[in-house]
């Protein structure tokens, strides 16, 4: 464990920030935080989350895969992918942490492994920060998400007075290392410390989480064997009733990973590309002869159960959810997640499934 | 709310009261309401069947901002194709024997709660017949003002102050309704007629003072947020096409995230000008984006220029008068008149080189 | 770089034939004349045309070939258009193999096999058979009922009559929807018809075809005492990047792509039915 006096905060990333690429948020001008580049100036925001999670520097809004030329009966591809630089991303807070594992087994463990992500996973250094003051709308709890102990490459705690590093990971090492060694350069004080006072705020953080209102839910009928009689629920009917299938929640979620394949010409070629789509949108499984999701209901019935049924079946049990409250604050109408385990939860359409045969 | 004034608590209770006297009279099937969330500001539009759910779950209170007349398009929709459904029956068995049973037309109709804004988008989706009247009991609700919405870039804490667009509130009294729930004479006394100034406009002017380059950053500046969720075409009362330009994939401004910045901003100016004369300025627009892009500023400059070119319109404000944009005049004004219209101040400052 | 699924081959269009009015079958290879990858009876490829667009197309031939690969495609949209009107030596891009395939190497070993196929759903099971032909010892008895609309539009009636029917244990019944006077056999829709044939309920099946004829020919099977666990068909989703990641081909927590297109009817019976 190392620590810095909070005071050489701002030093700290400019000393880093200088030498490679720095991602902390930032707020911005209507008053939240998004991950922005550091620049001289720049400060940490306080806000407890971005507006958009982490999962944008591995998964990009849109990103080219390939590119054609064409020449009368030719074509000529050109790979787009080239080798990244390392950057950093600090303070990414458990949530978004652990949602990086959950898209990981899509698409790096799922073979063919995607090289465009795994590339910037890769590169990617994650520096995650202990939350010290959790929203009532947060239930990383919920799936055994420690928010005092955030996980990533190295994790970080701020108390009133000091920043704390741990290195988790050979990747965490390194930085450490690095970080060390730019703090004997610029004359900051990061040095060893134990971890009392890091110990002492993970209490305080543990005792918050305990008493927030959704993290005592219960999942018990979310499970592979139970999946007919989820699906099968009249109660998708009134839940879905008021969505627009704006693909809200798709945006801010940090386990939502669906992707469009397009075509854009350039004017000098074909460039093919990918981009964020939401399994909410009315077009996501339609085809020329049918569509299997004719209405919002079924769409949106599709999001959650992939979420909390159709993902867990496939990954061991690990929920396509990491409580990070985003939903529960983005959404036009405010439907979210947790209206939608109260509403399986409450209703007698569904057993509570008796038996755990089948992947949970 | 001020004393003397009925509470958003009490006012909810009578609503609650008449939704149910109307279930259990059988005079309405269904109830358009709010629905209570898990804390106070994440109510939710829904549907409303039963006594007992309506007991339970419906709530009038500041955050009811969301606008329910364009969900009635949806509802009216199905009680049509249902009843059409047996007609077709009917006549189908019929013609096969004279003597076959006819089947009754199922009775549905749905009750809606309606603040007075919302009255002029219900009002102009009747005028552009998207709605079947006969299936609709509208009850008129009075309004004192609704909170922001929480967005992603507002807590529910900065959210908690009234709503820009109540501050400028185009009126008190309800335009269309079946009948009036706990409205006294004091709303109808507090009506202001179209085309006061009442700083509606203000924040327009304030842009169009801007020179050419100071507007386009202040729009570059919002827009760049915009994530393409279509939340704003999806909750606008005017956006009712079966078939939206933004979902055909042909267009090449099909709801994805955009493949280029030029892509999101013609999706708001396309749309913009797609509604131009017939937006009410409910407002929805902006309490929905998530990332609090104050969208409803393009459809107001739009509202101030059909004023200023075509004459003093306000859209929904009564079931019979022709949209401006719908309404071919010989004297309309002639496309040139954007050419002729005074530069900004600001502009001719600028090009010579500042103050 | 290490090799990536969304950069694709270069295809060479070599040959191309007409199978029927609508349907032709393109001879692809790589730039050096080889086969461009390896598949399974089932798999499919997706081909595509850079700036008209891209569809997931099954491999026709069977891989016992050694030099090439061929597509049969029946034109009815932007992409397949375009192919029709493609010449030998147009270039395409292809991404592949894509899916599961048949367990022609598992489960199919040493059953007696039953194909049902109308129409296009033909050419996805041509891989199979002439897969199984060439490893005939595996196998017992093959059957092969197949219909279309019309004699003009059964494919690859030459290989039919000419090769598979003169095979031994091995039938091919045809039949088509209308009479038409150069067409003295079968006039009858496929369901019915295998009915009427009352294979015997210990074959293993194969179904593809047009959704209404895999329904009813289903429940006519399930009349004559087959299992769901012996018949098995190829489902049809949208698809974008074939490899199970993009989220959208999927019914339940299975991936057409992916853990499909071939599923048992017992596995899709585990699925919720949003196909």
């Amino acid at each position: 464990m190392y620590t810095l006096p909070l005071s050489q905060l701002d030093s700290f990333f400019e000393a880093v920030g200088t030498k490679m690429p720095l991602y902390i948020p930032q707020d911005n001008t209507s008053g939240k935080a998004d991950f922005v580049r550091w620049t001289k100036g720049a400060h940490l925001s306080k806000a407890l989350k971005t507006v958009r999670s982490a999962k944008d520097f591995f998964l990009p809004k849109t990103e080219t895969l390939v590119s054609y030329k064409l020449e009368g009966k030719k074509i000529e591809i050109d790979d787009p992918r080239k080798e990244l630089e390392d950057f950093v991303v600090f303070g990414v807070r458990a949530c978004d942490a652990a949602s990086f594992a959950i898209v990981d087994n899509v698409y790096i463990k799922q073979t063919p492994v995607d090289t465009y992500y795994k590339n910037r996973r890769e590169h990617g250094v994650v520096i995650t920060l202990a939350c010290t003051d959790p929203a009532q709308t947060c239930f990383c709890k919920l799936y055994d998400i420690d928010a005092a102990d955030p996980k990533g490459d190295v994790s970080a705690w701020i108390t009133s007075d000091a920043l704390y590093l741990n290195a988790n990971t050979d990747k965490g090492n390194k930085f450490v290392e690095a970080a060390l060694s730019l703090s004997k350069q610029n004359k900051l004080s990061l040095s060893e410390s134990d971890d009392k006072a890091v110990s002492a705020q993970q209490k305080d953080i543990r005792a918050k989480t305990e008493k927030l209102p959704f993290v005592h839910l219960d999942l018990a009928k979310f499970a592979g064997s139970n999946m007919m009689n989820v699906f099968n629920a009249k109660l998708w009917e009134d839940l879905s009733h008021t969505c627009l299938g704006c693909g809200t929640c798709t945006y801010v979620c940090p386990t939502c990973m669906c992707f469009d394949v397009r075509d854009f010409d350039t004017g000098h070629g074909i460039k093919q590309f990918r981009c964020w789509d939401s399994c909410m949108y009315s077009d996501f499984t339609k085809m020329a002869a049918a569509n299997p999701r004719l209405t919002q209901k079924e769409r949106f019935r599709q999001r959650f159960m992939h979420k909390l049924v159709y993902y867990p079946m496939e990954h061991n049990g690990l929920r396509s959810c990491v409580g990070c409250g985003r939903c529960l604050e983005s959404c036009p109408i405010h439907m979210n997640i947790v209206k939608v385990i109260k509403a399986v939860n409450e209703s007698s359409d569904v057993p509570v499934p008796t038996t755990t045969k089948g992947a949970n | 709310m001020q004393d003397n004034k009925m509470t958003y608590e009490s006012i909810q209770t009578q609503l609650v009261s008449r939704a149910k006297q109307l279930l259990s009279e059988g005079k309405v099937q269904r109830v358009v309401g709010w629905r209570k969330g898990l804390f106070d500001y994440d109510v939710t539009p829904s549907l409303f069947t039963t006594a007992d759910d309506l007991e339970k779950n419906f709530v009038y209170s500041e955050w009811c901002g969301a606008n329910l007349s364009k969900y009635l398009v949806k509802e009216t929709r199905a009680i049509e194709t249902a009843k059409d459904t047996v007609r077709t029956n009917n006549a189908m068995a019929k013609a096969k024997d004279p003597n076959a049973p006819q089947a009754a037309e199922p009775m549905a109709k749905v009750a809606v709660f309606l603040k007075p804004c919302d009255t002029y988008s219900f009002t102009e989706l009747l005028k552009e017949h998207r709605i079947n009247r006969d299936d609709v009991y509208a009850i008129g609700i009075p309004c004192n003002g609704m909170y922001e919405s929480v967005t992603d870039n507002k807590t529910a804490e900065q959210a908690k102050q009234i709503a820009e667009r109540c501050t400028v509130c185009k009126n008190k009294m309800h335009i269309t309704y079946d009948e009036l729930l706990c409205c006294d004479d004091e709303s109808k006394a507090t009506a202001r007629s179209f085309g006061e100034k009442d700083g509606r406009f203000d924040m327009v002017e304030k842009i169009e003072a801007l020179s050419s380059d100071e507007r386009f950053a202040f729009w570059q500046n919002e827009l760049s947020r915009c994530i393409r969720c279509n939340a704003c075409r999806d909750v606008c009362p005017a956006c009712t096409c079966e078939h939206c330009i933004f979902d055909n994939p042909k267009s090449g401004a099909s709801q994805k995230v955009a493949a280029d910045s030029f892509e999101e901003n013609m999706y708001h100016i396309i749309r913009a000008w797609h509604v131009a004369g017939r937006c009410v300025d409910c407002g929805e627009c902006s309490r929905v984006c998530p990332q609090s892009i104050p969208l409803h500023l393009l459809n107001r400059k739009f509202i101030k220029d059909i004023n200023e070119i075509y004459g003093p319109y306000t859209s929904g404000s009564d079931l019979d008068t022709k949209p401006p944009m719908l309404n071919y005049k010989a004297e309309d004004a002639e496309p040139s008149v954007v050419y002729s219209r005074d530069k900004s101040p600001a502009d001719s400052t600028a090009a010579n080189g500042g103050n | 770089m290490e090799s990536e699924a969304f950069i694709p081959y270069i295809g060479v269009i070599q040959d191309i034939r007409q199978e029927t009015p609508d349907v032709k079958t393109f001879r692809v290879t790589g730039r050096d004349g080889k086969k461009l990858f390896e598949h399974i009876p089932g798999q499919c490829a997706m081909l595509i045309i850079p700036g008209v667009g891209e569809s997931m197309i099954s491999i026709t031939s069977s891989p016992t070939i050694p030099d090439y690969q061929e597509f049969s495609i029946k034109k009815c949209g932007c992409v397949t258009e375009w192919l029709h009107s493609a010449e030998p030596g147009q270039e395409i891009a292809i991404r592949g193999p894509i899916g599961n395939g048949f367990p022609v190497d598992t489960t199919f070993k040493g059953k007696d096999i039953l194909v049902v196929a109308g129409g296009i759903g033909l050419a996805p099971v041509h891989s199979v058979v002439n897969y199984m032909l060439a490893h005939r010892e595996n196998y017992g008895k093959i059957q092969v009922v197949y219909g279309s609309r019309s004699k003009q539009d059964l494919v690859f009636y030459k290989e039919l009559t000419e090769d598979w029917m003169k095979r031994p244990n091995m039938e091919v019944d045809l039949t088509i929807d209308k009479a038409q006077p150069d067409w003295d056999g079968r006039v009858e829709f496929v369901p019915p018809y295998v009915k009427d044939l009352n294979p015997d309920p210990s074959m293993t099946v194969i179904m593809c075809g047009p959704p209404i004829l895999i329904k009813l020919t289903l429940g006519n099977l399930k009349e004559l005492g087959f299992k769901d666990t012996q018949v098995f068909t190829t489902m049809e989703m949208r698809m974008k990047c074939g490899i199970g990641k993009c989220g959208r081909c999927n019914i339940g927590n299975k991936y057409v792509c992916k853990d499909g297109p071939v599923f048992s009817f017992d596995q899709l019976g585990e699925l919720p039915a949003e196909y």
